[in-house]
């Protein structure tokens, strides 16, 4: 028990403290996971749109593949961007494995499946009468795909929780792409890992401990922007 | 003369090898409310989605004002367009957001849609609710929402799929007055989908029947209704007896038949000799006790028989009778009991040459 209390009076002092490398850390955590979650929406809501709404050869096999690879490992994804941005590799001009971009692709690759596999589910929840009804109103297209993404709110909250919380939590694909480099590509995951390895209990439980507080944080501010307006 | 506002010709709907829909010519005038009567899977909504643009047709002219609408066009038609159905289909947000709706869609500024969708909601008498969230509205009180959606934008033509079919009949009556009104002072031309011939009867100008996706028979109201055009419109515009007989000949503008054994008097355009249906609506057909036949009046048709059952019909009944062929008759219940109606009472079916309507009869197939 002791340790643990040691490692919550030393996070308590490094959160308090201002100590710099664990803010630099938290910030590299929030800004990698940040940037390939809302890469993922960008992609994954208008693709979550088409396969929930449009009509073409291969929808279903695509709609499949997409729920399949909801479940996709960490580890195969940071294997596949590793090959993919190795020196002899397809895209290694582009040098920028053991950096934050390779970090930040990996990781939306991990999250697409679910932004759009959980978008697709919200979209297709809605009453399928109401995109009829919206194109009676005049609605365009696009008019009525963000009306239909805007009216499925709740259920496309949750999947930003999901994914949000996927990527904060994940360290197999960070680790393999970005190296664990301090100063460059540490995130609060492998940070913990590696302290942990050392035996630095106390620095590995007060990571974990603003690793956990991040993930209360962001659940709680999109459970009551979900909540608000609703009656008892 | 100027083209009707919209006429649908030799349009087609099919889904696969199936033929939803086929109709020649179909015209809607500005003004007026033509009711779509006919039976579930007839083809009613589909028909009304074609007319609205929300589906093109798989071969045929979708034409407005005279113009015939291509696929560049459609877009732009449809937002002159409006559709409302069974459900009220409100998003999730307050009842003035979503009537100010396909305002902001056509981007109008806010304030000013809400304005707009604010004096609907109150010609509607729902603007006590404008501030609700749509998911706490009653049923009438969405339905009335959605109406005002659609009436705030001044459609050119307005679609509504049984948009009163799923509220209670309190409701229902006094929306539809509150809508007509609304209609005769707009003047806009309304599209009504219906499987209830009360209601096709009561809101429609003109009535179109539609069976297995064709029109069967369209014009006013009191002509579909009285004189259907085959027996299968005759059944479903709820003229329920359908006799069969031979035209003996005519007389005075009226056709003289030979019906069970007796002589029937009629309205129609057959020759002698042919076989012929008579139509007759429940409504207009009258019981006198048995014992009357020697002092029934010979201006009317009469037919001496047995009540076969009895079922009640809301206020009324309907008495099923066996006159050598089924009759069925509509009484209230005072004249059921002063008649002492029961099973196996012998009556007199009495209705007027007039309220009797002959189709040919199609010989039976051999």
């Amino acid at each position: 028990m002791d340790l643990i209390w040691q490692g919550i009076r030393e996070a308590l002092r490094l959160v308090l403290t201002g100590d710099p490398e664990v803010w630099e850390i938290t910030l590299l955590t929030l800004q990698v996971s940040g940037a390939a979650l809302l890469v993922a929406l960008l992609l994954g809501l208008p693709a979550a749109a088409l396969l929930a709404f449009g009509r073409f050869p291969g929808q279903r096999l695509l709609a499949s593949t997409v729920n399949a690879g909801m479940g996709l490992p960490p580890v195969v994804v940071g294997l596949l961007v590793t090959i993919l941005l190795w020196r002899s590799g397809p895209l290694g001009f582009l040098e920028i494995l053991y950096t934050p971009s390779a970090m930040i692709l990996a990781q939306t690759i991990i999250a697409l499946p679910i932004v759009t596999g959980l978008a697709m589910a919200a979209l297709q929840a809605l009453n399928p009468r109401l995109r009829l009804q919206l194109l009676a109103l005049g609605a365009s297209p696009v008019q009525s795909v963000a009306l239909l993404l805007y009216e499925a709110r709740g259920a496309l909250l949750a999947t930003v929780m999901a994914a949000g919380g996927r990527l904060l939590a994940e360290v197999g694909a960070v680790l393999m792409v970005g190296g664990n480099i301090r100063h460059l590509t540490r995130v609060l995951t492998t940070a913990t890992v590696l302290e942990t390895s050392m035996g630095k209990f106390e620095t590995a439980i007060a990571l974990g401990i603003i690793l956990l507080a991040l993930s209360f944080a962001l659940n709680a501010g999109l459970t009551a922007v979900q909540q608000r307006g609703r009656r008892p | 003369m100027s083209p009707p506002l919209a006429l649908l010709r030799d349009v087609q709907v099919r889904y696969g090898e199936r033929t939803a829909l086929a109709v020649e010519h179909l015209a809607v005038e500005r003004g007026e409310i033509l009711a779509l009567l006919g039976p579930n899977g007839a083809g009613k909504s589909t028909l009304l989605r074609v007319l609205t643009l929300l589906e093109a047709p798989t071969a045929g002219e979708v034409i407005f004002e005279g113009t015939s609408i291509t696929a560049a066009e459609r877009a732009s038609w449809r937002r002159r367009l409006c559709c409302c159905f069974q459900e009220p289909l409100l998003l999730d947000t307050t009842a003035l957001a979503n009537a100010a709706l396909p305002l902001r869609l056509r981007g109008v500024p806010r304030y000013q849609a809400e304005a707009r969708a604010l004096r609907w909601l109150e010609r509607l008498g729902v603007a006590s609710v404008a501030a609700r969230r749509a998911a706490t509205l009653s049923g009438g009180e969405a339905q009335r929402v959605s109406l005002a959606r659609a009436l705030a934008l001044d459609p050119a033509l307005l679609g509504l799929d049984e948009p009163f079919a799923a509220l209670d009949p309190e409701s229902r009556e006094s929306l539809q007055e509150d809508f007509l009104a609304l209609q005769r002072e707009r003047g806009m031309a309304v599209v009504l989908v219906t499987h209830d011939r009360a209601e096709a009867l009561r809101l429609g100008d003109r009535v179109a029947v539609l069976l297995e996706g064709r029109v069967a028979q369209v014009g006013p109201p009191a002509e579909v209704f009285t004189r259907p055009v085959s027996k299968a419109v005759a059944r479903l515009v709820g003229a329920d007896t359908i006799l069969e007989g031979t035209v003996l000949g005519a007389a005075e503008g009226l056709l003289i038949l030979e019906v069970a054994g007796q002589r029937v008097e009629a309205v129609g355009t057959l020759r002698a000799g042919e076989r012929a249906l008579v139509v007759l609506r429940p409504e207009d057909v009258t019981l006198l006790p048995a014992a009357e036949m020697g002092r029934v009046s010979s201006a009317r048709n009469n037919l001496p028989g047995r009540v076969v059952r009895l079922a009640p019909a809301g206020p009324l009944i309907r008495v099923h009778l066996d006159c050598g062929t089924p009759v069925t008759a509509l009484v209230t219940r005072p004249s059921a009991a002063a008649l002492g109606l029961a099973e196996g009472t012998a009556v007199i079916a009495t209705f007027k040459a007039s309220a009797a309507h002959c189709l040919p009869r199609l010989a039976p197939r051999p």
